[in-house]
């Protein structure tokens, strides 16, 4: 499920060490993979629509409007106003997670214990609350933006008592996600471990980020048919440009 | 599914309210107090958000509350949590037996995806949310993040499969939470007739609260 890679010329390029953070605009007609390079990585995600940013991802709208707890490709990840933010065209490792959320440092200090800035200098232990608060805060979002997030590459299934059970190996080296942004799209993004992840050590994977050109948005297709609430949800976000 | 009553009388609650079938309600609840919801007619989805009345910033969140508790559905036991990490209210009774964390609220704009492009003009628990909110004014839009959906019924299967299904509440089901800080209660009690949250027929529900 991916274009030939003539057709999507390659804008731009930037890895994301473990621990960090990083946030801009995807730009309308805009694909950018997401590739977890080593495997085992997990990047929690903020998306929210870059001319007005009240507007944001809404996971619960997401989930219930495809029928689905998991997110993988053929899905878009919808705002509150009805409109996909992005839509996932391509997935090699087949299920992403809406159910972790982030860690805030009191949290990260109980899990892995005290890693600070003075004894470790960047390899201290950052925690995703404060990481994707300082990425909102730069295009002067604030607490109440920090919604329900997305962890890529990670996968928490649900047992018949509603128990959470995290599934490890999910993400393989060199597997990756595509996301295809039908509108300007605010992304927010931090690698970090999944808080679920039984691992007790402080280890988070890096990310290589990939911006591609598309010629067409063709590439949605899959997305646009693959339940009749997305071409619903298409038509919601081409009238922002009419 | 483990259902546990609650002992306390309504002739010895403090404050008592019936919100109509698709009304918006907010009432503060102060720490030590009890709030009780109660089904009055069965199958009634009483979409909730919980607010610090110091910090009205602060907020249930649901990831935290779902993590710590290591499970998806609250029911009886279930502290809810905020998104600075403090618990706000824990769930002391429930003869209901499971309520959703996953549905949101809706709105005019996802009923347009999930149903119609014509059903952009009908009733919504966002509506409801927002008029509440800003008619009080503590509260606006950037406030409203993933709410709980007391006595719905939303079953997650183990391959990742999601289902709004008939309710499990009856008449006269309740859940009852104690504030462990003062908090702001924001409820729309759910207008939606295009599936089966509410039995396809909104009802009434009742707000009780004990000191």
């Amino acid at each position: 499920m991916t274009a030939a890679l003539t057709l999507r010329p390659t804008l731009y390029e930037e890895l994301v060490p473990g621990g960090g953070h990083t946030s801009f605009v995807l730009k309308r007609g805009q694909l950018l993979r997401i590739t977890d390079i080593e495997g085992g990585a997990n990047a929690s995600l903020l998306l929210l629509n870059a001319a007005e940013k009240s507007e944001r991802l809404n996971l619960p709208d997401s989930l219930k409007c495809q029928h689905t707890a998991k997110l993988t490709a053929g899905h878009c990840l919808y705002s509150d106003m009805g409109r996909v933010l992005a839509a996932i065209t391509a997935d090699t490792c087949g299920w992403h997670d809406s159910f972790g959320g982030v860690l805030n440092a009191e949290e990260v200090a109980e899990q892995y214990g005290q890693g600070n800035y003075q004894q470790l200098r960047n390899g201290f232990f950052r925690n995703g609350v404060d990481n994707l608060l300082v990425e909102m805060g730069k295009w002067n979002l604030n607490l109440q933006d920090l919604l329900m997030c997305l962890n890529l590459f990670s996968k928490v299934t649900v047992d018949s008592d509603g128990c959470f059970h995290f599934q490890p190996g999910n993400s393989k080296a060199g597997d990756h996600i595509e996301l295809y942004a039908p509108m300007d799209c605010l992304v927010v993004l931090t690698a970090l471990q999944h808080p679920m992840d039984p691992n007790p050590v402080y280890a988070p994977k890096p990310l290589r980020l990939t911006w591609h050109k598309v010629e067409s948005d063709g590439i949605s297709v899959l997305c646009r048919t693959s339940r009749p609430e997305n071409a619903r949800g298409f038509h919601n976000t081409e009238r922002l440009y009419i | 599914m483990t259902l546990t009553a609650s002992d306390k009388h309504p002739e010895a609650a403090v404050y008592r309210a019936t919100i109509g079938a698709g009304e918006p309600f907010l009432c503060e609840v102060k720490a030590g107090q009890s709030l009780r919801l109660l089904d009055l007619e069965g199958n009634q989805a009483v979409d909730t958000l919980f607010y610090s009345a110091q910090n009205p910033r602060e907020r249930y969140d649901a990831q935290r509350t779902l993590r710590k508790q290591n499970r998806v559905y609250l029911s009886t036991g279930s502290v809810l949590y905020s998104n600075l990490g403090r618990p706000m209210l824990s769930i002391t009774a429930d003869t209901c037996g499971r309520h959703d964390t996953l549905g949101g609220a809706c709105a005019q704009e996802s009923n347009t995806v999930r149903y119609a492009l014509d059903k952009r003009y009908m009733h919504s628990c966002r509506d409801n949310f927002l008029r509440a909110s800003l008619n009080d004014g503590r509260l606006n839009k950037s406030d409203i993040g993933a709410n709980i959906n007391f006595f719905m019924n939303v079953p997650v299967t183990p391959e990742g499969g999601l289902t709004f299904e008939d309710g499990i509440s009856a008449p006269g089901k309740y859940v009852e939470l104690k504030a462990h800080m003062d908090v702001i209660v924001l409820i729309s009690n759910c207008p939606q007739l295009n599936n089966p949250c509410n039995g396809y027929n909104p009802t009434p529900a009742e707000v009780l609260v004990w000191d």
